[in-house]
């Protein structure tokens, strides 16, 4: 029994990082109507942001970390100003399409910048802590902690602020929200730096519990992209939800699997619940 | 000097025109509304003095300045609010948070114009906190409009507001379009209901096929024969 | 450079492009006469090349093998199974929109991908299936490479043909009627579904033909040869450059497309050796943004395609 709790464990660690991923994918959808496919590539820029900042100007993580989402949330903008604005007139799977070649171009980015080996924001093994019985690592405390925190944080702006209403205005009807005199372009140009700033910390965060390589958010699109429809696209409850199911799935299906298997397992909740109830638990947008 | 003035309008979506040389004003104060067949071109006459659809032809005056082909979310900063048939509140957000995006373009305190929709529709005083989309079709009517007077507009478009609404509420949201012209707004109202309408207008058009056909003062309109048995039902 | 160096590269160079060619018929299939967003095209690719190595490799105790069947049944069985594999997908996700077909296309190559490099028995995992026997070699004295060009070229000019037989056959049309306007043939009582996964098989099987003729031309394949980078995003752009919905443009862009990519490595391969990993993310990102730029300013390719006009019964045409 304590070794499956442990196991669950490792998968709500994991289950935060496509959390913060996905969240930012559906609010994507909800409001531009297509899946990202850079997102992953995202996660991946904040991540190096971070080791640029760690291991070349050699700051603190803690300063770091969200000058990295900054820095992050700049370079979605400006991709979304100079690529996807563009062609928003055109269907949204040209759209998609042009996030393919976006994702193609921030990796290989990364990769001309820092080569293709693996980096680590620190040297050294980390000793697990005893929690309740349970071991786990003082940086995946962190990043439940750092995950819940930046979650509620985000529940506050999409229901205290003006901008967080408009933004989910927006995602309800974006015509109405035009017709009301919002200023829809600036309320998408805020929606891709949340999305993005939350992209840079699972990126970090994903950095940190495992190592960071050029392709790491390429490989973790697709729990992403199963979280958020499993919560139902759109749904920002729904990506936390279908997050932490993926994530802790995902680390049980160790038991029976081989572990290189893991992506499949995401695929495969992702197509049950294509074919079973396509809208997502929570009923996301259409 | 008119409020509104929509001069000899053509246009319509993409590329074929279903409005040809529509002529109408709105004087302060006034309630008018446009009747008319199915097809007319009702809407698509309000849709083009908004700046949803674009005009080939024709010029729309506001207060005399020329806005003919403003974007919306400019038309609005001018002093015209659009409520549109269908769609036309925030299914996911509270009343309360619908009405504070139809003040988006707003700085200032919004207290006493929330509090002035409220008075407007006390239905919804003890809505606040409900999402829109689970409100009826009528409540959610009133929601509409309450969101397009957050802005203080001195016209107020409204899309067939009686549209899919039992006749008790038909009546109730009319008497309330009564109210909110009461308060200074001109209103310009396309509407399927036209007897009724026209008995809580000023002025009435009637557009058959995108084009004028008759314009006179509501109590003509209704009294008139031939437009009785034409368009008012007999 | 000699001119017997510079004919076989020619050669090289013109064998790729036709089995890009081949890529690029069948994507199009999906995407331009449907709309259908496939970005696991490296999966049907790799299925199609391992079952093709599969049935006509000698007997080994690394992999599956030593049915030693002919080149062209190793053809006819990568085609079937990959269009198998395109069959399921399409039928799981033929209720979904493109977006979920594009995830689920991502999931299927990602799925095929772990299967080829963990299932050793099958595969020989990393280590690949070397041997792979190349029809017709040692018939002309250095002739192979122009030989094997040959029946390259063979199978494109089929293929070609074969798709614009097609092209303006009732069944394309409908389909391309589909793809302006899904709601009108749905109104008109037809069953999109069915032409949707039809569509997405064909395409797919032609890309399993692609990969089996890649297989027999290299003799050698391993799973890192079907990474994404050269099994679906090249394809992708060598479809939208060239034009969408146009099998010319298919053709055209693989062309265009492959100079490209190997002119790039012609002038990377220069530089040291401290270079080359770096060199080669440039490449990837240059064709990146060639794949952006042309989204934005000539979307519809080097040769855009010229719709055929939907004609009355052609739906019953197509049906029957």
């Amino acid at each position: 029994m304590p070794e499956i709790l442990q196991i669950v464990v490792y998968g709500i660690v994991l289950g935060c990082i496509i959390s913060l991923g996905a969240i930012g994918v559906s609010l994507i959808f909800g409001i531009l109507r297509f899946a990202h496919f850079a997102h992953g590539d995202l996660m991946t820029v904040g991540a190096y942001f971070a080791l640029f900042g760690v291991a070349v100007i050699g700051l603190p993580m803690p300063i770091v970390f969200p000058l990295a989402m900054i820095a992050c949330a700049l370079v979605a903008a400006g991709i979304d100003r100079i690529l996807y604005r563009p062609l928003r007139r055109a269907s949204p799977i040209i759209m998609l399409i042009s996030s393919v070649g976006t994702a193609l171009m921030l990796r290989s980015l990364v990769q001309i910048l820092w080569g293709p080996d693996n980096k680590i924001y620190q040297a050294g093994i980390e000793l697990p802590i005893s929690l309740l019985g349970l071991k786990i690592k003082p940086t995946q405390v962190t990043i439940v902690l750092g995950a819940l925190a930046l979650v509620v944080l985000l529940h506050l702006f999409l229901h205290r602020t003006k901008m967080g209403k408009a933004m989910r205005a927006l995602s309800d009807n974006m015509d109405l929200a035009r017709i009301s005199g919002i200023n829809t372009e600036r309320v998408i140009f805020w929606t891709w730096v949340i999305a993005a700033m939350l992209a840079a910390a699972g990126g970090i965060f994903l950095g940190m519990d495992t190592r960071l390589n050029p392709i790491m958010g390429w490989r973790i699109l697709l729990p992403v992209f199963a979280a958020a429809i499993l919560g139902g696209i759109g749904s920002f409850y729904g990506a936390i939800v279908g997050g932490l199911v993926i994530g802790i799935v995902q680390e049980l299906s160790t038991l029976f699997l081989s572990p290189a298997y893991k992506p499949a397992v995401a695929f495969a909740i992702m197509v049950v619940m294509l074919i079973v109830r396509p809208r997502g638990i929570f009923g996301g947008k259409e | 000097m008119s409020l509104l003035l929509v001069e000899n309008i053509t246009g319509g979506y993409g590329g074929t025109d279903i409005l040809h040389g529509v002529s109408l004003q709105v004087e302060p104060g006034e309630i008018v509304s446009i009747i008319g067949p199915n097809g007319a071109g009702k809407s698509t006459a309000m849709k083009a003095v908004f700046g949803l659809i674009a005009i080939r032809k024709g010029m729309v005056k506001f207060k005399n300045q020329v806005i003919t082909g403003l974007r919306p979310d400019l038309v609005v900063r001018r002093g015209i609010c659009y409520v549109p048939q269908e769609h036309n509140v925030f299914p996911s957000l509270t009343v309360q948070e619908n009405l504070e995006m139809g003040a988006f373009v707003r700085n200032d305190d919004i207290s006493g114009e929330i509090g002035q929709v409220f008075e407007l529709f006390p239905p919804l005083k003890d809505k606040r906190k409900v999402p829109a989309g689970n409100l009826s079709g009528g409540q959610r009517q009133m929601v509409a409009m309450g969101r397009a007077l957050m802005l203080k507009p001195e016209l107020l478009l409204l899309d067939e507001p009686s549209a899919g609404l039992s006749p008790l509420f038909i009546d109730l949201i009319f008497e309330r379009v009564q109210e909110i012209n009461n308060l200074g707004v001109g209103i310009l109202m396309v509407e399927q209901n036209a007897k009724q309408a026209l008995t809580f207008s000023h002025r009435g058009y009637i557009l058959v096929m995108g084009c004028n056909r008759y314009e006179d003062t509501a109590e003509n309109l209704l009294a008139n024969q031939e437009v009785a048995e034409m368009f008012l039902g007999g | 450079m000699e001119l017997a160096g510079l004919l076989s590269y020619l050669v090289f160079f013109l064998t790729m492009a036709g089995i890009y060619g081949i890529l690029a018929l069948g994507l199009n299939v999906q995407w331009g006469y449907t709309g259908q967003i496939n970005i696991g095209v490296a999966a049907f690719f790799a299925v199609g090349a391992y079952t093709s190595a599969i049935l006509t490799t000698a007997p080994s105790p690394d992999h599956l093998g030593g049915f030693g069947l002919p080149f062209l049944i190793g053809i006819l069985g990568g085609m079937l199974i990959a269009g198998l594999l395109a069959l399921i997908v399409g039928l799981i996700t033929q209720n979904l929109r493109t977006d979920y077909l594009a995830i689920a296309s991502i999931g299927i190559a990602e799925i095929v991908r772990l299967f080829l490099k963990n299932e050793g028995w099958l595969t020989n995992g990393v280590r690949g299936i070397p041997s792979i026997p190349k029809p017709l070699s040692g018939l002309l004295d250095n002739g192979d490479a122009l030989l094997y060009l040959l029946i390259i070229l063979a199978f494109v000019a089929l293929i070609y043909l074969g798709m614009q037989r097609l092209f303006h056959s009732p069944w394309v049309r409908v389909l391309r009627a589909i793809r302006a306007n899904e709601e009108a043939v749905h109104a008109a009582g037809k069953n999109v579904l069915r032409f949707r996964v039809e569509a997405f098989v064909v395409g797919s099987m032609i890309m399993g033909i692609g990969g089996a003729l890649y297989a027999h031309f290299t003799t050698f394949i391993s799973p890192g040869a079907f990474d994404p980078m050269f099994g679906t995003f090249l394809v992708w752009v060598m479809l939208i450059a060239g034009g969408s919905g146009n099998n010319r443009g298919a053709l055209l862009g693989a062309v265009v497309i492959w100079a490209v990519w190997s002119g790039t490595e012609m002038f990377t391969s220069q530089l040291p050796e401290a270079f080359v990993t770096r060199a080669s993310a440039l490449r990837i990102f240059l064709i990146g943004l060639l794949l952006e730029i042309i989204l934005i300013t000539r979307p519809q390719g080097l040769l855009p395609e010229k719709p055929p006009k939907l004609r009355h019964g052609d739906e019953d045409q197509a049906s029957s």
